[in-house]
């Protein structure tokens, strides 16, 4: 039962992985989807920058990769992939398209958490002579500021089982791990320790999530 | 001063146009409160967000410190707004940042320095009472708290003109007092002029100088308060006014009315003391027997205003010269009654 051929290091190195890929396309998908949201958010009819054009454009092409399930998107944008990192496999190869998939994934939530914001706060911006800039920065994001701090938890949970996926690429990581190890070589103690491992992580970033959303909210 | 010249405002609801304000034309002085009354669905918040162009005019003009506001660039109505502050039904506070940081925000938006800013806002929460709660959040103030941090907010950057949207409408009888009472402060000490609107008359009669009856888009009467308390021209307005003073002659007087053999009775409404030494007038010059049924008087403001019911007796000839002095003596009169 205790018994498997994956060492220490393995699992470290797997460890690290999944990191390294949450993490990073974590960060990169920030910084497309965030401002995606915003632009989302501001360019609605009646936003406070109301732009049909942008609008009507964004939106569906959020909607399109929003489509796509992780694994499709994984092998259908290789040759983008490649074309950006120079290789098609491995841990840096499957970040490109966790980013691809993430982004949008955080437009979505950043445009649903700004949206929570209360229309009288808009008001009240407008009505002090704000520009849209200024009532971005100086209302909408800070009163958004716990439920996006939810949001990118969501997003790093995603993240996490997408990277999972990534070992189709050989993208390592601890979902890697137990698709390599636990399924296809029978090794179901790796299998029942990933599976802990996966949960565990999980519990932590939600709880880390909650913890700040509540201490930013007041 | 700010001015409304035929503004008519449409909004658009999936193909279906509705008509929020009809060519409504308004004149507020400067330095007046000035009170919007009407039922829900009326057009007064339209009407008020109009004023800083948070509701652009389908079509007229709303002309604010001698700008008309329609020709002006954004950056320029931005500017305008600067100088227009607004309060509101609940307030529209930041929840996540403190009342110092809520006060301070139209100033950090005019890139003042950390100093000054620091100054305006504690003179401010100083003005409004609340020095001691710079540090705390919205969330632990209760609801006439939240309003004067929002009139706070509102005054940061030195308007001239202060909007007031249902203002006190989220607040308890007493809380309402002390913020009318506040902005009645803020009106004589700065002499900001005030827009507010409301559903309620007992507001308008508190703190309102001028007053505007609204009703389904149109502004259905406009005047003093007082005259407006004392003489509603319009069926609408006359149910608000009644709404706080008292307007209808009881039906005991009408009984009592009934069992007078003859004689003419008439109500006649009055300010203060306007009717003077009517009464006595009446008898020794007209030869009329008066006797007064009936009187109510209500005070509005510093005022007050009220009617008489008054039974005249005598010959025809005599009542309806008595009739004709009331007239020639800039009061009115209404007949309620004649027993032949």
């Amino acid at each position: 039962m205790f018994e498997t051929t994956v060492t220490t290091e393995q699992f470290i190195q797997a460890m690290v992985d999944t990191f390294y890929m949450v993490g990073f396309s974590l960060v990169v998908g920030s910084i497309i989807g965030i401002p995606l949201g915003i632009l989302l958010v501001v360019t609605k009819p009646n936003g406070i920058l109301q732009n049909k054009v942008v609008f009507n454009l964004l939106n569906p092409i959020i909607n399109m990769f929003r489509s796509l399930p992780f694994i499709i998107l994984l092998v259908a944008i290789i040759p983008f992939t490649r074309f950006i990192t120079g290789t098609s496999i491995g841990t840096s190869a499957a970040i490109v398209p966790l980013i691809v998939y993430v982004a949008p994934f955080i437009a979505r939530l950043v445009e649903n958490s700004i949206l929570e914001v209360d229309d009288g706060i808009i008001e009240a911006a407008t009505s002090m002579g704000a520009t849209p800039l200024q009532t971005i920065w100086y209302f909408l994001l800070p009163e958004a500021l716990g439920s996006l701090v939810l949001s990118l938890t969501t997003a790093s949970i995603s993240l996490l089982s997408a990277t999972a996926m990534a070992g189709a690429v050989g993208g390592g990581g601890i979902g890697d791990l137990a698709i390599s190890y636990g399924y296809e070589r029978f090794d179901s103690f790796i299998m029942l320790v990933t599976v802990i491992t996966l949960i565990i992580i999980v519990q932590i970033m939600q709880s880390i999530g909650n913890f700040i959303a509540v201490k930013l909210r007041k | 001063m700010i001015k409304l010249e035929d503004v008519t405002k449409v909004f658009k609801v999936k193909d279906k146009e509705i008509k929020a304000l009809h060519n409504i034309s308004l004149h507020i002085n400067k330095g007046d409160i000035f009170g919007v009354i009407g039922l829900s669905g009326a057009g007064k918040s339209t009407l008020i967000r109009t004023i800083n162009f948070l509701e652009r005019p389908t079509s007229g003009k709303v002309i604010v410190e001698g700008e008309a506001l329609h020709a002006l660039k954004k950056q320029q109505l931005r500017q305008v707004r600067k100088n227009i502050g607004m309060i509101f039904q609940h307030f529209n506070l930041l929840q996540t940042k403190t009342i110092f940081q809520n006060v301070a925000i139209p100033l950090i938006l005019e890139k003042q320095n950390k100093q000054a800013i620091r100054e305006r806002v504690m003179e401010l929460l100083s003005f409004v009472g609340l020095e001691d709660k710079a540090n705390d959040y919205p969330s632990q103030l209760s609801g006439g708290q939240k309003q004067r941090v929002g009139i706070a907010r509102a005054l940061a950057t030195n308007p001239s003109i202060l909007l007031c949207d249902e203002a006190t409408s989220a607040l308890d009888p007493q809380t309402t007092d002390s913020v009318l009472d506040l902005l009645k402060k803020i009106n004589e000490t700065y002499n900001i002029t005030i827009v507010m609107i409301a559903h309620d008359m007992n507001i308008i009669k508190k703190i309102c100088h001028r007053v505007a009856v609204m009703e389904d888009g149109k502004i259905i009467e406009t005047g003093d308060v007082i005259d407006v308390f004392k003489e509603p021209k319009h069926a609408s307005t006359e149910k608000f006014v009644e709404t706080v003073v008292h307007r209808n002659i009881p039906s005991s007087i009408y009984t009592l009315m009934e069992k007078k053999k003859d004689g003419v009775f008439i109500q006649i409404p009055f300010i203060n003391d306007q009717t003077g030494t009517l009464v006595s007038t009446l008898s020794k010059e007209f030869q009329l027997d008066v006797d007064m049924v009936y009187a109510s008087m209500d005070e509005i403001k510093d005022d007050q205003v009220g009617f008489m019911v008054l039974h005249l007796l005598g010959t025809e000839n005599d009542i309806q010269n008595g009739l004709q002095y009331i007239k020639s003596n800039n009061m009115t009169y209404q007949e309620v009654g004649r027993n032949v």
